[in-house]
């Protein structure tokens, strides 16, 4: 079968969830083989990407990959498209990856498809657009395509692949370093997962009242290992940080669990969250929009239920 | 500094958004067109920057006649005058003919910094600001929440440096380059000015070029729903959501749904 590059999303060594789920959808397509650009492989990286039916790991591990913003990612994939003549090339649909993928169909003259929730045989790509209103069926026309999938579109499935590595070095062209990243900041958020990759999401809204009142939200996501979340008007407020801003201009989720604590769900935050697979809402408004949307909703104080609902979970495990 | 801001109009997120039956490209007279929130923040962004260090703002919009609005809205919260490229064989190009078409313009009307927003409310892909430092090859500075331009580069062509907060998913990167060079901005980075009264009725007096794509040297087979690199097989509206159980809290409105989630085996 004919082989796919799939580009490996991993922080401090580890493979993200988000990485094995395309090894999955790849497998069903063609031969997946992944792609590990940066410092950080290792043999248990390799055994993770293997068991989940990598059968070949192109591994181009120089620091030079990382050290500029994405452009030198985007020409390791075009010099490998131009090597090894894949079918496709798939991304997780993050905002570096994108970017990734918006250079590389530059390079090598490819449509890309961004946003893709599922792909059929064909490399026909479902995308949810204009924040889950509408159900699209695209293609690419030109060149090789590159797919740039969400988070938790597909479940996981393990697969042995012989997971045969290959060391590629790059020449990283003076033009793609042009863009030096001198410093990592990294903003303490715990031993939470990643907002977009999360199986569980909480969200708190204006409702949380104020920025220490955000705590009863952080409790309840503990208690379900789950993100956390915020409206806008959350993180205008200050209360929460703007990363963890969800909605038209935030980050777009599609958990399997998604509550909604004190948000009204507008149009706009709706856009980031209802392809939640189960949406439990948590208002003292009834005639909150969000419980159009609920699969379970509770009219009450969140004040009273989220705690609850947190001791409830942490008695039933 | 001759900073040139990207602008786009987009549907009203507040009303329904739709595609067309016929081409299958995003129905533009179903919703009113308002400015992309993202490139309000742009638009603040430069001003912001011309303010610090000098020079001058051009905005520059790709669209159909009526984006002509979403350029006065620009003008009047300051910008200095616009350029509108405008022409029906561009109608329903992709990001790939999107980025040629703007990244040709640029090079015909030169810069030193090109601002935009991190993404549109309406394709949501967030690759423009990517693939036009990819096409003009300088470099990408994206998804900015804050951004520092050494005076040096006040001059237009002096070159001079420039640094800003890449935001990550762990909190930020640092990143430096030199100019020229694309940014885009992230939301949070500002508070975007209204146009004040005196704005709006200066707007009206700004010049506008509009210019179609032979004059921005524009390769119409690169450009256009025909040319795009991709294509929509077919579309239908999501299908509604079933109604779900709602309950009023009795003071177990937690067990409930304690009970729901254990129904559904997340606990
Ligand atoms: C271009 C554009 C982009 C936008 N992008 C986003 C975005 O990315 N994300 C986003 O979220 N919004 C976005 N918005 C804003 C959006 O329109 C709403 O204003 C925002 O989502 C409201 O947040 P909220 O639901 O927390 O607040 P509100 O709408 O004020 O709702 C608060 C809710 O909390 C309930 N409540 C209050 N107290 C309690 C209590 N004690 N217990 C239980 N319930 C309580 C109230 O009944 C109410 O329903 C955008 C707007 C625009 C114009």
């Amino acid at each position: 079968m004919s082989e796919i590059l799939v580009l490996v999303e991993h922080v401090e060594g580890q493979v993200k969830k988000v990485t094995l789920e395309l090894l999955t959808l790849a497998r069903k397509l063609g031969t997946p083989s992944a792609v590990w650009a940066g410092p950080g492989y290792s043999p248990e990286a390799k055994a993770r990407l293997a068991e989940h039916g990598a059968e070949k790991i192109y591994v181009a591990d120089s620091a030079d990959v990382n050290d500029y913003v994405v452009a030198p990612k985007a020409e390791l994939l075009a010099q490998l498209v131009s090597e090894k003549s894949p079918a496709a090339v798939f991304v997780a649909a993050t905002a570096e990856a994108k970017e990734i993928a918006g250079r590389l169909a530059i390079k090598i003259d490819s449509g890309v498809l961004t946003d893709v929730v599922g792909v059929e045989d064909g490399l026909v790509a479902d995308q949810s657009i204009f924040g889950g209103g509408v159900n699209v069926r695209s293609r690419v026309t030109k060149g090789t395509p590159i797919v740039a999938v969400r988070p938790n579109a597909t479940p996981v499935e393990a697969a042995a692949g012989a997971g045969a590595e290959e060391q590629v070095s790059v020449a990283v062209s003076e033009t793609a370093r042009s863009a030096r990243i001198v410093e990592r900041v990294k903003e303490e958020k715990g031993a939470r997962p990643e907002l977009t990759e999360a199986a569980i999401v909480v969200s708190g809204g204006r409702g949380v009242g104020s920025a220490e009142n955000f705590s009863i939200i952080e409790k309840l996501a503990d208690s379900l290992g789950a993100a956390v979340g915020a409206s806008r008007a959350a993180t205008d407020a200050g209360w929460y940080p703007h990363q963890f801003q969800v909605g038209q201009t935030g980050k777009t989720v599609s958990p399997q669990l998604y509550i909604a604590a004190g948000i009204s769900g507008a149009i706009q935050h709706r856009a980031g969250m209802q392809t939640a697979k189960t949406i439990v809402a948590i208002n003292k408004d009834p005639e909150a929009p969000i419980f159009e949307l609920a699969d379970f909703g509770v009219v009450g104080d969140l004040n009273q239920v989220v705690p609850q609902l947190t001791d409830e979970v942490a008695k039933r495990k | 500094m001759n900073i040139v801001v990207c602008v786009k109009q987009v549907p009203d997120t507040a009303t329904e958004r739709k595609l067309r039956s016929d081409d299958k490209t995003l129905d533009r007279d179903a919703a009113d067109g308002v400015i992309n929130e993202l490139c309000e923040y742009a638009v603040e962004e430069a001003l912001r920057l011309k303010e610090a260090h000098g020079g001058e703002v051009t905005v520059l919009t790709m669209g159909p006649d009526k984006a002509s609005d979403t350029i006065r809205k620009a003008l009047a919260m300051g910008a200095d005058k616009a350029v509108h490229l405008v022409d029906d064989a561009l109608h329903g190009s992709d990001a790939l003919g999107t980025s040629y078409a703007l990244a040709q313009t640029l090079k015909k009307i030169g810069f030193d910094l090109v601002v935009l927003g991190s993404e549109s409310t309406d394709a949501r892909t967030g690759v423009l600001a990517a693939m036009l430092a990819e096409r003009l090859g300088v470099p990408q500075l994206t998804f900015a929440n804050k951004v520092e331009v050494d005076p040096s580069a006040a001059k237009a062509g002096s070159g001079g440096s420039i640094a800003i907060q890449r935001v990550t998913d762990y909190g930020y990167d640092r990143v430096e380059a030199s100019l020229p060079a694309v940014v885009s901005v992230v939301e949070k980075i500002n508070e975007p000015r209204y146009p004040s009264f005196k704005g709006i009725m200066a707007a009206k007096k700004k010049p506008v070029e509009k210019l179609g794509v032979a004059d921005a040297e524009i390769d119409a087979s690169q450009v256009g729903l025909a040319n795009s690199w991709s294509e929509v097989a077919d579309f239908a509206a999501a299908p509604p959501r079933a109604a779900g159980t709602i309950v009023k809290d009795e003071g177990d409105g937690g067990a409930k749904t304690a009970d729901f989630l254990a129904s559904k085996k997340f606990v």
